[in-house]
Parts: structure tokens; sequence; C-alpha cells
């Protein structure tokens, strides 16, 4: 089995997989830190609308199947940027909060996501390309091409680069946005950044993960992370560090074995590791915890 | 008398629930004042408002205090000011030490893409020291205990070197000891000419600590030097005339 890792498609499947994990896992910390998994949630869910409207616009203008990421990951973060936008507008102009608008647009982009992508896939004169476009619900991360690669690529670069230039305030924003902005920083545009920076984080993975269970390559990590450290310095470094593992090693084991969504296996070595770190960490772990009581 | 901070007909809201309305009032320089009022009567918002942190519906707020100092002039307002916000309101298991909290203080002073160096770093020692937290720069703030996470909060604050202190409820949460700790901090603030001024809601210690209240339920009740302004009609105008209890307690308060 292992011999495959010589293998060049395999070598970009799995590459482009622990590029993935490495910059979900860090950006995540921050959404981990801010409480807004549900956030990361709806972006990848509605992204399923921009994917798939995207796919379809690029056939009717050109008349051609088209399914790099260089189309589709645009589509996504125009579909999530939207639902985050309308999201915002419902709380503040109707007496809904934020977290039933949240869900209602989640239902919203996904549902439609998914019956246009069911309307693309039955209908009579089938779009060249479309099979697996269904992929992007679970993720198949042996479908990542090379172009793919320098798209997540350079993604990750600029939100990882954007992550240190700005790192004091994007610590100072998550800790205490309310003394941030006793200090003058515009906090709007600040929330503009780090939002931008969670897009980022979801859409680069949805190839690899699927819009279903990215969250999890988003949130899983900082919380196993979490759990070993008390600074925030290193708990980004190991977020990084845990989903390139489990994401290099989900996806190897599906482009392995054939049939076998991505999302899921790496979803499966994430919980183990969130699992492992929330009981055994020392210090904040359950068992570190319950002896600490006992003695 | 000086005054560092003065409203003009101020009023706020929070959608359609009025929060402030037609405050009009002044903060005095070089002295501790405190902001006076029951639960909801707008006192952590009319903080707020002078710092820009919610959106007014009309009035003007303007801070004179002490722009003229040196090196000074080229900063925004805000920085003139060293808030210390309620301390519930942020997550204290956040994973940064003491120290790291203390050094956002210095986060005004530096461009967006800066980091602290060694002379923020020496601040922000300083300034444990001075509210005596120095051995714990190193912890996690989650295992500080309320009145440890207060004078770290006011460290916070001291980094900053404002000439305005203010402070929303130091006290709440915070054993006798350590508000002693905090309030002897203020009055030497005071004494270096610095304007401090506080949210409050212990009534029975009014007379003892402020030099100057504030009187707040939505709207401006009353403000002026405490010896005149603290009197019991004015707290039953503040509090409601059927509330007994502390018009008891206002009365045990003056008779002292």
């Amino acid at each position: 089995m292992f011999e495959l890792l010589g293998d060049y498609t395999v070598q970009i499947v799995v590459f482009s997989s622990a590029v993935t994990g490495a910059t979900s896992g860090a950006l995540g910390c921050f959404a981990y830190l801010r409480r807004q998994s549900l956030v990361g949630d709806v972006i990848s869910h509605s992204s399923l609308l921009g994917i798939v409207g995207f796919f379809w616009l690029w056939f009717a203008f050109t008349g051609n199947g088209n399914k790099s990421l260089w189309l589709l990951i645009p589509g996504a973060m125009t579909a999530s940027i939207v639902a985050m936008i309308l999201t915002q507008w419902i709380t503040k102009t109707t007496k809904i909060k934020a977290d039933a608008s949240l869900g209602v647009m989640l239902a919203i982009f996904f549902g439609s996501g998914l019956t246009l992508l069911r309307w693309i896939q039955r209908s009579s004169n089938p779009i060249p390309g479309q099979a697996g476009l269904e992929n992007y619900l679970f993720g198949m991360a042996a479908a990542t091409t090379l172009p793919d690669l320098w798209m997540i690529g350079i993604l990750s670069v600029v939100s990882l680069t954007c992550l240190v230039i700005c790192w004091s305030r994007l610590k100072l924003l998550t800790f205490d946005p309310g003394y941030a902005a006793g200090l003058g920083l515009s906090i709007k545009l600040w929330e503009l950044l780090l939002i931008s920076l969670l897009v980022i984080g979801i859409v680069i993975g949805l190839q690899i993960a699927g819009v279903v269970l990215m969250v999890a390559l988003l949130i899983a990590p900082a919380s196993a992370a979490r759990q070993w450290t008390n600074s925030l310095g290193k708990m980004i470094f190991l977020a990084a560090l845990i989903g390139a593992v489990c994401a290099a090693s989900g996806a190897f084991l599906s482009a392995v074995k054939k049939g076998m969504p991505t999302g899921p296996v790496i979803v499966v070595f994430l919980v183990l590791g969130v699992l492992v770190s929330v009981l055994f960490a020392p210090g904040r772990g359950v068992l570190s915890r319950r002896r600490s009581l006992v003695t | 008398m000086e005054t560092a901070i003065k409203t003009h007909g101020l009023t706020v809201s929070y959608g359609v629930h009025l929060a402030l309305w037609n405050v009009s009032t002044q903060i005095p320089a070089g002295q501790i004042s405190g902001i006076i009022g029951p639960n909801g009567a707008g006192k952590s918002t009319l903080l707020k408002a002078i710092l820009g942190m919610v959106p007014t519906l009309s009035g003007e707020i303007e801070v004179t205090g002490a722009t003229e100092q040196e090196g000074k002039q080229d900063q925004c307002l805000a920085s003139e000011i060293g808030y210390v916000p309620q301390r519930n309101c942020v997550d204290w298991d956040f994973p940064i030490t003491v120290l790291d909290l203390v050094l956002m203080g210095t986060y005004g002073r530096l461009k967006w893409f800066q980091r602290p160096g060694e002379k923020e770093r020496a601040d922000a020692r300083a300034a444990l020291i001075e509210v005596q937290m120095q051995e714990f720069a190193d912890r996690q703030i989650g295992q500080l205990s309320g009145g440890q996470q207060q004078r770290v909060f006011l460290a916070r604050a001291f980094v900053q070197q404002p000439s305005i202190y203010l402070l929303d409820e130091p006290f709440s949460g915070v054993d006798a000891t350590t508000e002693k700790i905090i309030m002897d901090i203020l009055y030497g603030l005071r004494d270096k000419g610095k304007t401090v001024s506080l949210v409050h809601h212990d009534l029975t210690t009014v007379n003892s600590y402020f030099d100057h209240i504030i009187l707040l339920n939505k709207q401006l009740v009353a403000s002026g030097p405490t010896q005149s302004t603290y009197t019991s009609e004015n707290i039953q105008a503040t509090y409601g005339v059927n509330d007994m209890q502390i018009g008891d307690v206002s009365k045990d308060v003056i008779d002292v």
C-alpha cells in the first residue's frame, strides 16, 4: 500500500491535503476561540450552492463542464459571503436571533445547492463533466490535480502570511474586542479580515473534506491543540500539525481504497486526536483533572 | 473646576431599547468620580459611548483632559483614555499569559503590523509591579482569582499611560482586600493628576471613595461634588421612591 506514496498523483493528493489541514487547523483556532463553530458550519454548507452554481454558470457560458478549483473556490467564497451578509442583515433588521438566522441561512443555501446539484445530474441532457460534482458533499481528495494544489497553496500562503503579519491585532480582537474598540481600532475592518480568513480556511478544504464535514477540519484540530498548551502561538502551531497529519493520512487512505469518501476518513482521524487530547492532556485532560482532584 | 470629559445631550439606544436619554454631564479632571445608578441605568453605556464603542443617536462628547502632554498630540483621543472593562466580558480560559494581556495595552501605540518589543515588555512588567502582580506574569490568565484578574486589567490600562481612566464596575466579585488595593492605586493616580471615573454600585462606600458623583438612571438625575450631591432625595430620585431599603441605607450613609 505504501509503495503508492511514490505515485505522482498520490503525492499531489497527500501534499495538498496536508497543506489544507495545516491552514484550516491554524485558522480554525480563531473560530474556536471566538466560538464561531456554527458560523464555520454555515459558511461551508452554503458554499455548495456557489460550487454547483458556478459550475452551471460556466457551462451556460462556455458549453463545457469545469471542475477546477480555480472556478469552484471563487464560487464557494461568493456563496458563503452572501450567506454571511444575509445572516447579518436578518439579525439586524428582524427580531430573529443570530443563531436562528444562521440556521435558516444554512438550510436555504445548502438546500438550494443540493436541489441544483440533483437537477444538473438528473437532466436529460447531462452537462459534460458533471459526474463527480456530488463529491463536494463528502470530499474526494483523489480528484485533486496540480492546478488545484496551486490554488490551495496560494490561498494558504496568503492567509497564513496575513495571520503572521497581523498577529498582535488578531490576538487582541479575538480576546477582547471591546477593549480593542476602546483603543481606537476599527473593529468592522478587523472583523472583516477575521471572517475572510475563516472563509479561506473553509473553502480550501472543500475538495478534500467536502462541505458537510469541513467544519471538523476547522474546529477539531483547535479543540485538540487547546488541551496541550496555554499559549496561543503554540496552540496554532499544534493545530496546524494535527490538521496536516489527519488530513494527509485520511486523504491517503481514501485515495488508496477506491470509493471511500475522504471527508469521513479524515474526520475519524480527527476524532481520535480530539479524544486522546481531551482524555490524556496534562493539566486540562479529563484524567489528569480527576487525578488532581483525588490527590 | 477643570473638566476632562464633557457630554452634551447624549442619547444612546440599543434597537428600540433606550439606554441613555439626553445626558449632559461632565467628568472633572484630576478627581475620582463615581457613576452611580441602578442596574440598566446606562452606566456602562455612558463609558462605552465616551470611548466610541457604541453609536450615539444624538449628542456630543468632548474629551479635553490633558491633551497637551508631550508626544501625545498626534495620537487619537481613544489612547488618552485607559479603559478597564467589566471582568466578565472576556473569556478567562483564553490561551494567553498575564504578561500577554498587559502587553495589549501597548497595542494602541504600535502600528497594526508591529509586535510588542523589549520596551513594551519592560513597560508591562513595570505596570504589573504597580498592581503587585509581578510574580504572576507567566501564568495563564484563567489561574487568577477575580481580584487578581481585575488588577491585571488595571495594569493593562496603566501601560497605555493615559491621562483618563474609565473603570466599569471594578469591584464586582472582588474581595475587600483587593478593593482596598485597587482603591489605593486609584488614589495614587489622582495624586499624579490623573482623572479617574468608575461605575460603582455599592452605596455604602460612595462618600469615602468619590470626590464627584454622577447619578444616572437613563437620564441624568444629578451630578456634582459628592458632599452636596449625595443626598437622600437624589438617591431616591435615582433608584425610585418606593425602594425603602435603599432609602434607609442612604440615610445611614448620609448621617455618617
